[in-house]
């Protein structure tokens, strides 16, 4: 087992610049958890099931199999942020409208899945939305209702344009 | 909805939706506990071996490694747990019996301290003679894997079958009445085969995970456990500790569907807190998860004897089920499997044998259905086959046959509390069954009915507090049904108090009161009964102390929404209580179920399936497209319409994943497919394109307010209603699931049979 190294990077997460000290192999998934970040979570651990998502410059990224070195000079955004501002986001209103969740563990992936889809594609079709949600597993729902939420949301977010 | 309900039939916000939608929900993985440390279990590298030593001495000198556990290191405790049978150690004692099984746990400050020592402990294994397959377990020159039986616990409630069991036999039950052999020789149509349903993975999103510790003597848990209250009774066992020295909490857990029921890995975390004084935490992989807990896969060999008019005269089932290393809840799987085979009807004859069979795998214990999608598959799949031969269409036949209303499936057991026949004609003129169909498609569709509930045992608190709000305490666990939401619900229709004024707690063995399980689809049912009885106690407190306050009698005080009318005047509870106190105070009332009045006969209700599907099958590639699925939530009352939806949606939707894709599959000794890459489970777009999800409100349960279960009943006739759809596109009935494309490309290139569509 080769000793591993720690290195700082700095990274905004969820709008503020952060440097921290971090191991070369930690998970940028680890790393947020242990930040309090504890909205993404840990399933597949494979990259395949979408619960660790989060949006890195905009994108959205499992967690579980990115290095944290990689969000040195780089934008994090976790589920935690979206209503920073004390509002929910109109993904999140949706989810709740439809009631898109059940155990919810898959929900914060979802969320942020769906919402970085809308800042792509502000008028997806239901098609897109399900091609979208294909790497997002959810194991309760049998995804109708989250697939409705997001169209819903798409048109909320529209109209509000 | 008729309008005396103000809050009980209206689809209310989930209570837990703004805190799960924000990703601020706490669940046992998002915990952590000061000084807490982190254990990895080192798992065993043979299916069935005998241990002859464990170095640990290079893994505990390993950096940040505070103990290296085993069996042998915590002697004397007895490392050993079960709710039926006692059998399944916590750490592999002297032999392990499967690849993957837990031989040694190590402690270290950090998961990546514990992961690379663990890599350094070496077991020494004395290799045994393994047995993977069931029919080959049975055999008698089988390496015998349970040579020391150990005697059952004999719990009352638990359904578990019983006989003498002897070789790898697991379990037994045995369920009969009538002349077989005289109806089948007297049958027109002898409808005979074999089938197979795969064992399963639940995949739960959240795996299993649990914190313990020991704090002022009382061993603390959190952990993902379903049943809290069995996990409780294990643990006081293991550590010779009083129940009220165990406390189990469960916050909110990441899916359930029973595979978190029962013990899983709160011992082990419980262990390492033991040797090592720190709060422990032990969080599975998911594929230490799949090496953990599956379900019992089945080999049903089944035989339904008709008259030419349809009528059912005799069936019989052999069943053989792959249950495992352990003992864990199979028996209890096998008894109801052998309950629910032979589906809702009235059928003169019966001889069902179900054997539970030990192997050197994955033991398996509970999950969504628990025994009726293996048993339905054969016997809705000969519901149609038989169909098909006597010429006469499968809704007929049905109709035939299902049992009216009240009418009893079981000898002496209850009724059956719900209208079927009128359930299959709602589901199959939702499917378009006997209208066109297109080339290629295929319309299936299943009954079953399951005795659920389980054993009736519930407790349940209700507070009404200073102000007037209530708080109710129940042991029942949120695993994503809605439970808090729908006892929110019935807490607020039962003290006429608005539902942003109800809290429920959640469950803690430590604070809420005892709750049997949350399983077999009973919280709406049981807990809402209890919880029912726990509101009229406390509305008798308030009157009894409004009573002595104004100097009346007892019967001049009438109950009114959120207070009681006093000679005429109004008191609502805040003016109660304030009265009676003077300052602050709450009053309790309590509430229980237990098996006894209208709880006497078993099972406390039926939860019945009535679901289906259209498919369209790609003749090229196999491929199976499931174009409508619907549902029929026979209810009683759907106390949260959206909610019940989505539990149909959710259960059929795992339905479908058993039936085209999922199945554990042993590659020599260990498991091929331990991820969910190989173990494929349903995405986003295998969701068909046209829903139905139907709800049926006759009022006919024994819930509150005439509620019945759901949860389970739309899934399981999902698997026989696939392979009838399969079949009727292809010309030949599908016997053994998953449909993956090339078993079903296979099937139509062999056709042998001669299927109308
Ligand atoms: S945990 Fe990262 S994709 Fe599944
Ligand atoms: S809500 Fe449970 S996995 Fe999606």
């Amino acid at each position: 087992m080769s000793d591993t190294t720690t290195t700082a990077v700095t990274g905004r997460i969820n709008g503020r610049e952060q440097t921290l000290q971090i191991d070369n192999a930690d998970l940028l998934l680890d790393v947020l958890r242990d930040l309090g970040l504890r909205g993404a979570k840990p399933s597949c651990e494979m990259e395949v099931c979408g619960a660790c998502t989060v949006q890195l410059d905009g994108l959205p990224v499992s967690a579980c199999t990115t290095l944290a070195a990689e969000i040195d000079g780089r934008d994090v955004e976790t589920i935690e942020h979206l209503d920073a501002d004390g509002t929910l986001h109109p993904v999140q209103e949706a989810f709740l409208r439809h009631s898109a969740l059940q155990c919810g563990f898959c929900t914060p992936g979802m969320v942020m899945t769906a919402k970085a889809l809308l800042e792509q594609d502000p008028d997806p079709s239901r098609e897109d939305v399900v091609h979208w949600l294909e790497g997002s597993i959810c194991r309760c729902t049998g995804y109708a209702t989250i697939i409705d939420a997001v169209l819903d949301a798409a048109e909320v977010m529209r109209r509000a344009r | 909805m008729p309008d005396e309900l103000k809050v009980v039939g209206h689809s209310v916000p989930r209570v837990d939706g703004p805190a799960k939608v924000t990703g601020r929900a706490p669940y046992a993985l998002d915990l952590t506990v000061p000084g807490m440390v982190h254990g990895i279990a080192v798992r065993s590298e043979r299916a069935h071996a005998r241990i002859v030593s464990i170095d640990v001495e290079a893994a505990e000198a390993a950096p940040e490694v505070l103990a290296v556990v085993t069996a042998a290191s915590v002697a004397p405790l007895d490392v050993r747990f079960g709710h039926v049978a006692r059998d399944h150690p916590a750490l592999a004692c002297d032999r392990v019996m499967y690849h993957g099984e837990p031989v040694a746990l190590v402690v270290a400050r950090t998961p990546r301290a514990a992961a690379r020592a663990a890599r350094l402990v070496r077991v020494h294994y004395d290799e045994l003679d393994a047995v993977i397959d069931a029919e080959t377990a049975l055999q008698d020159d089988a390496p015998l894997l349970h040579p020391d039986r150990v005697a059952p616990l004999g719990d009352a409630g638990l359904d578990a079958g019983a006989a003498d069991l002897t070789g790898n036999l697991c379990a037994e039950s045995t369920v009969g009445w009538g002349d077989v052999d005289t109806a089948m020789a007297a049958a027109d149509l002898v409808v005979e085969g074999e089938y197979r349903y795969p064992m399963l993975y639940g995949y739960a999103m959240e795996p299993y995970n649990a914190i313990a510790s020991f704090e002022e003597g009382t061993l603390v848990v959190h952990s993902t456990a379903q049943h809290p209250y069995m996990v409780r009774e294990d643990l006081a066992r293991m550590f010779g500790l009083p129940l009220a020295r165990v406390r189990v909490v469960v916050p909110y857990v990441g899916g359930g569907y029973g595979t978190k029921s029962y013990t899983k890995v709160e011992p082990l975390a419980a262990l390492g807190a033991w040797v090592t004084g720190h709060p422990v935490r032990v969080a599975l992989s998911v594929e230490e998860a799949m090496l953990t807990t599956r379900s019992d896969g089945a080999h049903i060999r089944a035989r339904s004897g008709f008259a030419a008019d349809g009528t059912l005269l005799a069936r019989e089932f052999d069943v053989v089920m792959d249950s495992g290393a352990y003992t864990d809840n199979s028996p209890v799987v096998c008894a109801k499997l052998a309950n629910r085979c032979f589906g809702p009807y009235r059928v003169p004859a019966v001889r069902v044998r179900v054997r539970s069979v030990f192997t050197n795998t994955v033991p398996a214990s509970s999950l969504r259905g628990f025994g009726a999608p293996q048993g339905a598959l054969a016997g809705e799949l000969q519901m149609d086959e038989a169909a098909q031969r006597l010429s006469i269409d499968p809704v007929d036949l049905r109709l035939r046959n299902v049992v009216a209303p009240g009418e009893e499936i079981l000898p002496r057991k209850r009724g059956i509390d719900a209208d079927l026949a009128e359930d299959l004609r709602m589901l199959t003129g939702s499917l378009g069954w006997g209208g066109p169909s297109a080339p290629g498609t295929g319309i299936g569709f299943g009954l079953t009915a399951s005795d659920a509930g389980a054993h009736p045992t519930s407790v349940a608190m209700v507070r009404l507090h200073a102000d007037g709000s209530a708080s109710a305490a129940v042991g029942a666990t949120e695993l994503g049904q809605g439970s808090r939401t729908v006892l929110s619900q019935i807490v607020a229709e039962c003290l006429g108090l608005p539902f942003d004024r109800v809290a429920i707690l959640a469950a803690d063995t430590g604070a809420t009161p005892y709750e049997r399980t949350t399983g077999a689809s009973r919280t709406t049912t049981l807990v809402g009964r209890s919880l029912q009885a726990a509101c009229a106690d406390v509305r008798r407190r308030v009157r009894e102390v409004a009573a002595e306050v104004a100097g009346v009698d007892a019967s001049a005080v009438v109950d009114l929404p959120a207070g009681v009318s006093v000679g005429g005047e109004r008191w609502d509870y805040a003016e109660v209580l304030s009265r009676w106190f003077g300052a602050g105070g709450e009053l309790v009332g309590v509430g229980e179920v237990r098996r006894a009045g209208e709880f006497q006969a078993m099972p406390p209700f039926w939860e019945v399936g009535a679901s289906g599907v259209v498919v369209d099958v790609d003749a090229e590639t196999g491929v199976v497209s499931v174009l409508q699925l619907t549902t029929v939530g026979d209810v009683g009352i759907a106390i949260n319409p959206v909610l019940v939806h989505g539990q149909d949606l959710g259960a059929a939707t795992m339905g479908l994943g058993a039936a085209l894709s999922e199945a554990l599959v042993y590659d020599g000794e260990a498991l091929a497919n331990p991820n969910v890459v190989d173990y494929r489970v349903p995405r986003s777009s295998d969701v068909p394109d046209r829903l139905e999800l139907l709800l049926v409100e006759r009022r006919d349960g024994i819930g509150p307010f005439g509620a019945k279960g759901s949860g389970e009943g739309a899934l399981n006739p999902i698997g026989s209603a696939v392979a009838a759809a399969v079949g009727r596109a292809i010309g030949v009935f599908p016997h053994e699931l998953p449909l993956t494309p090339e078993r079903v490309w296979r099937l139509a290139q062999e056709r042998v049979g001669d299927v109308r569509t």
